[in-house]
C-alpha cells in the first residue's frame, strides 16, 4: 500500500505505524461527570466498519507526523490522507 | 449412516454407490427455539452440543455462504492449551480434552494428531517466561515440559541453533498439542448436528434482528423472517457488522491474517514449531505441504487477503530459524479476517438484549477453541449461565477492568 502523504507524496505503508480509528483524536473530557463511561467507550469500543475507514497512521520512518488516512477496509484502496494536525485544528481542538 | 472400516471396504466393493450427502439441505421453518447465526466451526459446534448435550430442540444454523466457508477453512489447524492466565488455561484445556475424543464423539475422521507443539526460546528471560507458563499450565491440568538444547537437537536437527542474533537455547513443549483437519471439523459437527435434527440453512444471510421492547423475536434474513426465542451469534471476523444490526458497538477490530502452504515434501517436520524471536510457526500437513503463518498485517481489514510486506516478514522468520526450507516453493497463500479483541481474549456472553447471545473476539486462535467454544456457548444458550471454564469471557470485563491480556499488549488489537 502507498500512502499519499500530504507533504512528502506517495510513501510505502511500511514506513508507518498504525494506531486505529481516527476517532481516537477526540479524547473525552476527563472532568465531565460521565468521564469514566466515556473513557471506557473511547479506549475499548470501535465502529470497525467494512468499507471506508478513517484511521491514524504515524510516519515513524519518515517525518514523524500523524496522518488521518481514509482507506477501504474491503479492498485496501487508499482514498486520501491528511495531516492529523490539520484535522484536529479543523475541529477546533487545541494542538500541542 | 455410520462410518467404519467395514463400511469403507464394502463401499469399495460396490463402486462407492452407497454414500449419501452428510446433511440435509432444508428450507427454513418460520420459527425455532434457537437460531445460531454463523455456520462455521463455532456455530456448528454450538448447534451440535445444544442438541446433543443440552437436549434442546428446534435449532437452526443460518449461514450466509456455505458451511465452513470462513475461518474454519482458512486457518493453520493448530490445537493446543498452553495458556498462561487463569481465565484462559482451564478453557483451552477443556477444549483439548474435547479434541482428544472428537472423532469417536462425531464418528467422523477429523485427523486429530497430537504431534506436539514446541516453542523455541532464545534468551534466559524467555526460558523463565516459558517455565512460568509451564507451571501455570500444570495448575490448569495441562501437560508441559522444558527441553534443553541437546533434547531439541535430537528431535529437530535441522534448526539454525547458532544464529548470531537468535541462538536457540531450548524449547517449551506441550506433547498433547498438535493439529487437526480443519474442514473435517466443520463437516463432522455439521453432520452430527444434522443427525440430531438441527436445520443447517445455507445461503441465508442475516440482514437484521427483530427486537421488541429489548427482547429478541427473531432474525430478518435473505430468505425471509425467521422467528426465534433465542439467537446466538458466532460469526467471528464479521462480529462488528452483525452486532451493529442489533445496535451494539464491540471491543473488536477486524484484521487480516495470512497463511501459507508449500509444495508437498517427504515428512521432515515432526511437530508444530514456534519461532520464539519472531512471529513464525510451522507444521507439516499429512499431504506433505509445509503450513506456516506469522502475524496479522496490522491494520483493519475485511479483505480476506493480505499484502506483501507481511509475506516477506514471515519468510524472513522462516529463514532465520529453518534455513533448509529456503528453496521450497510456496504453493498457496491466503488471508482470513480475525476478530481482534481489545485484550486478545474471546467473548462468550449474553448481551443487553434479552435472548441475544454473542460469541466472538477469537483473535488469531479460534480454531483450537472450536469444541469448547461450541460447548460453552451451548451451555450459555441452554441454561443462561456461563460454562464454568468460560466465566471470564464476559462482555463487560473491559468496563470492569478484568481484562485477560495474555500477551500484555493493552487495548491495541493490532498488537495482540
Amino acid at each position: 500500500m502507498l500512502i499519499p502523504h500530504p507533504v512528502l507524496g506517495l510513501r510505502d505503508a511500511r514506513e508507518f505505524a498504525y494506531l486505529g480509528d481516527a476517532r481516537l483524536i477526540d479524547r473525552p473530557d476527563p472532568s465531565a461527570p460521565d468521564a469514566e463511561a466515556a473513557f471506557c467507550d473511547y479506549v475499548y469500543l470501535r465502529d470497525n466498519p467494512a468499507g471506508a475507514h478513517r484511521e491514524l497512521w504515524f510516519h515513524e520512518h519518515g517525518d514523524h507526523s500523524w496522518l488521518v488516512v481514509t482507506r477501504n477496509t474491503i479492498t485496501h484502496e487508499i482514498l486520501g490522507a491528511e495531516l492529523a494536525h490539520d484535522v484536529a485544528l479543523a475541529r477546533k481542538r487545541s494542538v500541542k | 449412516m455410520r462410518f467404519s472400516g467395514f463400511r469403507v471396504l464394502s463401499e469399495a466393493l460396490k463402486g462407492h454407490s452407497g454414500w449419501k450427502p452428510l446433511w440435509r439441505n432444508p428450507d427454513p421453518q418460520p420459527f425455532y427455539d434457537y437460531v445460531i447465526v454463523g455456520g462455521g466451526g463455532h456455530g456448528l459446534a454450538t448447534a451440535y452440543y445444544l442438541a446433543k448435550t443440552f437436549r434442546q430442540s428446534r435449532i437452526a444454523v443460518l449461514e450466509k455462504g456455505w458451511l465452513g466457508s470462513g475461518n474454519v477453512g482458512r486457518n493453520t489447524t493448530v490445537i493446543r492449551s498452553n495458556y498462561l492466565l487463569p481465565g484462559n488455561g482451564p478453557f483451552y484445556e477443556f477444549s483439548l480434552k474435547l479434541w482428544e475424543g472428537l472423532e469417536q464423539e462425531l464418528n467422523f475422521n477429523s485427523m486429530v494428531s497430537q504431534r506436539g507443539v514446541i516453542y523455541l526460546f532464545h534468551s534466559d528471560w524467555q526460558r523463565d517466561a516459558y517455565r512460568r507458563r509451564a507451571n501455570s499450565m500444570a495448575l490448569a491440568g495441562a501437560d508441559a515440559r522444558l527441553l534443553s538444547r541437546e533434547d531439541l537437537k535430537a528431535m529437530l536437527p535441522f534448526l539454525n541453533y547458532d544464529n548470531a542474533r537468535f541462538p536457540i537455547h531450548g524449547g517449551f513443549m506441550q506433547p498433547r498439542a498438535g493439529t487437526a483437519r480443519h474442514d473435517a471439523v466443520a463437516w463432522g459437527y455439521a453432520r452430527g448436528a444434522d443427525l440430531y435434527g438441527v436445520d443447517l440453512i445455507q445461503n441465508c444471510e442475516v440482514t437484521g434482528f427483530r427486537i421488541v421492547d429489548g427482547n429478541i423475536r427473531g432474525v430478518e434474513t435473505s430468505r425471509g423472517f425467521i422467528g426465534a426465542n433465542k439467537v446466538g451469534v458466532a460469526v467471528a471476523g464479521s462480529s462488528s457488522r452483525v452486532m451493529a444490526m442489533a445496535g451494539m458497538r464491540l471491543p473488536i477490530e477486524s484484521h487480516v491474517l495470512q497463511a501459507f502452504v508449500t509444495e508437498g515434501l517427504k515428512p521432515i517436520i515432526p511437530c508444530v514449531i514456534m519461532f520464539g524471536a519472531g512471529h513464525f510457526y510451522i507444521s507439516q500437513s499429512d499431504k506433505g505441504g509445509l503450513v506456516f503463518c506469522g502475524e496479522i498485517d496490522g491494520y483493519n481489514s475485511y479483505a480476506q487477503r493480505g499484502n506483501l510486506p507481511m509475506v516477506e516478514d514471515v519468510c524472513e522468520g522462516a529463514m532465520a530459524v529453518m534455513p533448509m526450507i529456503g528453496r521450497v516453493r510456496l504453493l498457496r497463500q491466503w488471508g482470513g479476517v480475525m476478530d481482534m479483541s481489545m485484550d486478545g481474549s474471546p467473548i462468550i456472553d449474553r448481551t443487553g438484549i434479552e435472548g441475544l447471545y454473542f460469541n466472538g473476539g477469537w483473535c488469531v486462535g479460534g480454531f483450537k477453541a472450536t469444541p469448547a467454544s461450541g460447548h460453552a456457548f451451548a451451555h450459555l444458550l441452554a441454561t443462561d449461565t456461563p460454562h464454568e471454564t468460560a466465566r471470564a469471557y464476559r462482555l463487560d470485563r473491559f468496563a470492569r477492568g478484568y481484562l485477560i491480556d495474555e500477551s500484555g499488549a493493552g487495548a491495541q488489537p493490532n498488537l495482540q
